[in-house]
């Protein structure tokens, strides 16, 4: 129940029909109004030093991310040194938010960011069956537990879409809870919960809605949009609602919730695009990477050629930047 | 000071050819006035001139009546319906070729930001060209032997200069009618542009004639005898005088008035939705719009809730340059609307209605107002049933749908009406129950050329806009 | 032996579905061609005009919200029993204005179909003065003619028929209705008797008390409170003289009324000039 103005502790949940009876209470989304909404909030023209400002901190809010079959630890290196120093030539670039990789080369990532001076470079992993999460609880604790052990500070899970959409939706709430625990035990409460709705498999904004509560309920640091692997993924309306649940989650409970957009952002513009829908819906306290994270691996060379741009004067190439 | 402050982001205005001084255009020229006289219009972004235009007296309005009424009857009812509609089409498309320069010109002039005259004024402008002139040869399928009245006198305000005389000048001419149009005295430099548009065009001659002047100028002009329809946006209290003064005569008119929109919100609405429909409802174009929604009616258990979350969203609203292209609400367009803006407001405190306003920062020079809620709004006070025309929401609230369309209802107007629910069985009762020309379901102030839009009661007579808007230029023949 | 002596009829005004004298007390005296006297309908005052719209006015609020298909029902009824009372019909006009048997019967069979062919109209209004109109986005929009309130009928007084009197009411009186807007007929000053004889035609056909109000008098008194009226939202002024005409235009600026004349007695103007056009925009989404 949202009471304006006074602040709650997070509801507890303790059955599936609470946690329904809860999700019935949220306002519905209006598809074209969101629509609306956002491609108005795309017009904003971000110019001179505001631009400067905006890209740094896109770039510090990259979580630079490779997810391919064909991965090898010489890709996580090179990756890695990119997170740490995004631009050779110039210092002053701030390091990406984190590095994002499967769990088995976790090891290898952290191993590599402390060895080049990126120990404050988190890494997180793509746990608990990613990206489709069809596997048994057992094999997504066990995925979780590997990816801490190795070294993660952040866990990027799955929630189970099908169950979402079949109305099994206690198990999707106690599977997040779960993960939830098991990565408060074996890190000591220092990694983070990255919730993947993937949105694009949820289709409707009211389904977004549903799910980035249902995971904020349940225990979610972050809400993260989807896996990068289905189309749709991070479209604007779809931030859009993350960051409206966001903004009143915490509003009512007093809890701030980051948001992690994934997924088909690839330029400056679809980056600053995303910091105005921050900035103008969840509010500029959500400006920081600690509450905001972009899911992205091209994305970061687009910013490093704008920022180029804007201290030479003159328009870069794709060979005066980094390709790894 | 925030965390990320947007810089300056102005549109330049290097692609406006800006005349300090226009003349009348009339049969296809830009003609001095027979009157010798000339008045200012000013940008009310910074109250400085902008550019001197001409003064039309009565002999002036009766070169430009005489003009189309030639035009009418040597050329423009000769013309095969199809190569009549082909003009519409060529001056659509010359509209979206100089859509930018269009917007710069009526942002400076009319004070609006940039944004909305880009991305609304001018392309439905264009559009509403486009639609009509796909009308001009299927008339018969609108009206049987379908007939057009002749010469057409158009008057239309201030509000959205461009895109009302689109409103105007396109289903007339796409009926058959010509035209003699009289901008608003405080914003007239789109349509003298919008001449130099007909003659690229090469439009005939006559067909359309411009003239510019004050309210005298227009009241002549209705009643000019060689006039044979009328057709006006403006105020209830003119639209009135206009039918006194056309009564003894032939003349028929279209009368697009006056509006105290009702905007119904129900508790189980799309909140974030409905928050941005309310901003967009009152407080798009300065709240200047006949059909803002200006009464929010709320369901008294979200009330609230409401206000709250629009509080919130309406201190992010941008006020300022109306050139900047992230500006949200511009100026107010002149020192007289301003005036009203704040008697009303006064007396909305006076009659014990609570005041929120949005605490941006004002430019000190121009005509500004910072968006505004009253709360604790009844029917009986003044801001509740009486049109501000300006960034003023009084909020009053509900408790049954039976309530809401009382007090929806109840008001001498009729234009258009907001309804927000997520139950569509509610959203078709509550439209079947308003007594409004436009009932806006879960949206507002959304215009297009293939909607009708005009109102009940006193909002006006006719429908502008759609199949209906151009049996107001037709009539049935033998 | 001594003939029968007649039974004649007191014409009073037809209000919210009742017979009632004009509350003014008044009456005056209508003779044949002949010039032999007929009858004393009543003579309406400004007070009768006024319970008319009151009356219109509260029936307004059913009557629009009856479904087409049941109005267009109610006005077969009235030509059901209008044909069950041709003869009276007949013979009233014959008396009244002295035309022929055959121009009479005439004249009410025409005035018989005038009904039929309202009453098929009621149920495609929407259909044919309405439209779904495609917007450049996601809306649904269609646009529906809904009646408009209470309308003033002055009928067309000039005949096309020899005597036209009852034709000239049932095309002004049948459309409005058909629409589901509300009546306040004021008869023919020359005629009232065959508006009073259709008033009891309209009593006994389900026609809802107030939906159709019939003063008689002289129209000349009525004008300007009829454009005064801010309750009344239309007038058919097909049957004043030119400065009244010009008065109640005059007058009904005031609070904008739809003022109209028709020539043709079959017209779908005759309804939809007296409807308002409602457009509603839906966004169409998931």
């Amino acid at each position: 129940m949202i009471s304006p103005g006074i602040s709650q502790n997070v509801p507890k949940i303790n059955s599936e029909q609470e946690l329904r009876n809860f999700l019935k209470t949220l306002s519905p989304v209006d598809q074209v109004g969101a629509q609306a909404r956002a491609a108005m909030l795309a017009t904003r023209s971000i110019k001179t030093t505001s631009k400067l400002w905006a890209i740094d901190t896109a770039i510090s809010m990259v979580d630079l991310t490779t997810l391919e079959g064909a991965d090898t630890p010489g890709k996580i290196k090179t990756l890695c040194a990119k997170a740490v120093r995004p631009d050779p030539t110039d210092s002053s670039v701030p390091h990406v938010g984190a590095v994002c990789v499967y769990n088995d080369l976790v090891a290898i990532a952290r191993k590599e960011l402390d060895a080049i001076g990126g120990s404050d470079v988190p890494v997180a992993a793509v746990a608990t069956a990613f990206p489709s999460g069809r596997a048994s609880m057992k094999v997504k604790l066990a995925d979780t537990k590997d990816a801490i052990e190795s070294g993660a500070t952040e866990i990027d899970m799955v929630i189970d879409r099908g169950a979402f959409l079949s109305g099994n939706i206690g198990l999707v709430f106690d599977e997040i809870v779960e993960i939830k625990a098991t990565i408060n035990e074996l890190s000591g409460g220092r990694a983070h919960l990255k919730v993947i709705l993937e949105t694009g498999e949820l289709v409707t904004y009211d389904n977004v809605r549903k799910a980035s509560y249902l995971a904020m309920l349940a225990g979610a640091d972050f809400i993260k949009t989807s896996t990068g692997k289905v189309n749709p993924a991070a479209t604007a309306p779809v931030v859009l609602v993350m960051l409206e649940a966001v903004r009143d989650f915490c509003h009512d409970y007093g809890r701030m919730i980051g948001v992690k957009p994934a997924g088909g952002i690839r330029t400056t513009k679809d980056a600053i695009k995303q910091l105005v829908l921050v900035n103008e819906t969840a509010g500029e306290k959500w400006l920081d990477p600690k509450y905001f994270r972009i899911g992205a691996s091209s994305l970061l060379n687009d910013l490093l050629m704008q920022r180029m741009k804007m201290k030479n004067g003159y328009y870069s190439s794709a060979n005066y930047v980094t390709i790894d | 000071m925030s965390k990320f402050e947007y810089a300056n982001a102005p549109e330049s205005s290097a692609i406006l050819n800006l005349q300090s001084r226009y003349q009348l255009f009339i049969n296809g020229k830009f003609v001095a006035p027979k009157s010798g006289k000339y008045f200012k219009s000013i940008n009310p972004a910074t109250a400085k001139e902008l550019a001197e235009f001409a003064y039309a007296n009565n002999s002036d309005i009766d070169l430009a009546v005489k003009s189309a009424r030639t035009a009418l009857t040597k050329v423009w009812s000769k013309l095969p319906a199809a190569e009549r509609g082909k003009y519409l089409f060529r001056i659509a498309r010359i509209l979206q070729e100089r859509a930018r320069e269009f917007a710069v010109a009526e942002t400076l002039d009319n004070g609006k930001p940039i944004r909305e005259s880009r991305d609304t004024d001018i392309p439905l402008a264009a559009q509403h060209f486009f639609y009509h002139g796909g009308w001009a040869d299927k008339l018969d399928f609108v009206v049987k032997n379908p007939k057009p009245y002749g010469v057409v006198a158009q008057i239309i305000p201030w509000n959205f200069p461009l895109l009302m005389l689109a409103w105007k000048i396109a289903p007339a001419l796409a009926t058959g009618n010509t035209v003699v149009l009289k901008p608003a005295e405080t914003t007239p430099l789109t349509a003298m542009l919008f001449a130099q548009v007909c003659q690229q065009a090469g439009l005939p001659d006559g067909v359309v004639n411009i003239i510019t002047g004050d309210g005298a100028t227009g009241a002549n002009l209705v009643k000019h005898p060689g006039v044979n329809k009328i057709a006006f946006t403006g105020s209830t209290e003119v639209g009135k005088a206009i039918a006194r003064s056309i009564a003894d005569s032939d003349k028929v008119a279209t009368l697009e008035l006056g509006g105290k929109a009702a905007n119904i919100v129900f508790n189980d609405a799309a909140i974030d939705e409905t928050v941005e429909g309310i901003v967009n409802g009152i407080f798009f174009n300065q709240g200047h719009v006949c059909c803002a929604g200006s009464r929010l009616l709320v369901q008294e258990d979200i009330a609230n809730e409401l206000v709250l979350k629009l509080q919130r969203r309406v201190s992010l609203i941008r006020v300022g340059d109306p050139m900047d292209k992230n500006t949200d609400m511009g100026a107010i367009n002149s020192a007289a609307q301003l005036q009203k803006i704040n008697e009303l407001v006064e007396s909305g405190n006076k009659e014990g209605a609570q005041m929120w306003q949005s605490d941006c920062k004002l430019p000190t020079n121009g005509y500004w107002f910072a968006p505004t809620i009253f709360t604790g709004v009844s029917q009986s006070h003044r801001i509740a049933r009486e049109e501000i025309f300006g960034p003023v929401l009084s909020v009053l609230t509900f408790r049954t749908p039976q309530e809401a369309i009382e007090k929806a209802n109840n008001t001498q107007y009729g234009l258009s009406a907001g309804v927000w629910s997520d139950k569509g069985s509610k959203i078709m009762w509550t439209a079947k129950h308003l007594k409004a020309g436009v009932i806006w379901a879960n949206t507002f102030n959304k215009f297009d050329a293939a909607s009708p839009f005009g109102g009940y009661k006193e909002s006006g007579w006719g429908r502008e806009g759609g199949k209906h808007g151009l049996l107001a230029y037709l009539k049935a023949g033998k | 032996m001594m003939s029968r002596i007649e039974v004649m009829k007191t014409y009073k005004l037809f209000i919210n579905g009742a017979f009632v004298r004009s509350e003014s007390g008044r009456s005056y005296e209508i003779k044949n061609s002949k010039g032999k006297f007929l009858a004393n309908p009543a003579q309406a005052s400004r007070k009768d005009l006024r319970d008319a719209v009151s009356a219109a006015k509260t029936a307004f609020i059913g009557w629009s919200e009856a479904t087409a298909y049941n109005r267009g029902q109610i006005l077969y009824r009235i030509a059901e029993m209008l044909e069950g009372r041709r003869d009276q019909f007949v013979s009233e006009i014959i008396a009244q204005s002295g035309v022929t048997q055959k121009i009479a019967d005439s004249e009410v069979s025409q005035a018989i179909d005038l009904w039929v062919w309202y009453a098929g109209w009621s149920d495609k209004l929407s259909s044919v003065g309405g439209n779904q109109n495609p917007i450049a986005a996601q809306f649904y929009n269609f646009t529906t003619p809904e009646p408009l309130g209470a309308i003033a009928i002055f009928p067309n007084q000039k005949a096309k028929s020899a005597s036209g009197t009852l034709l000239n009411i049932v095309a002004s009186l049948a459309p409005v209705i058909c629409a589901g807007n509300t009546a306040i007929l004021i008869a023919p000053q020359s005629a009232p008797l065959t508006a009073m004889s259709l008033a009891e035609v309209l009593a006994t056909s389900d026609l809802p008390a107030g939906v159709a109000n019939i003063l008689t008098g002289k129209s000349e008194e009525l004008v300007s409170w009829v454009g005064s009226h801010m309750e009344i939202d239309g007038v058919d002024c097909s049957g004043l003289s030119n400065s009244d005409q010009v008065a109640i235009k005059v007058s009904g600026a005031e609070n904008l009324k739809r003022i109209h004349k028709f020539a043709d007695d079959k017209s779908t103007e005759r309804i939809l000039k007296f409807m308002e056009q409602k457009t509603v925009w839906q966004p169409i989404g998931i």
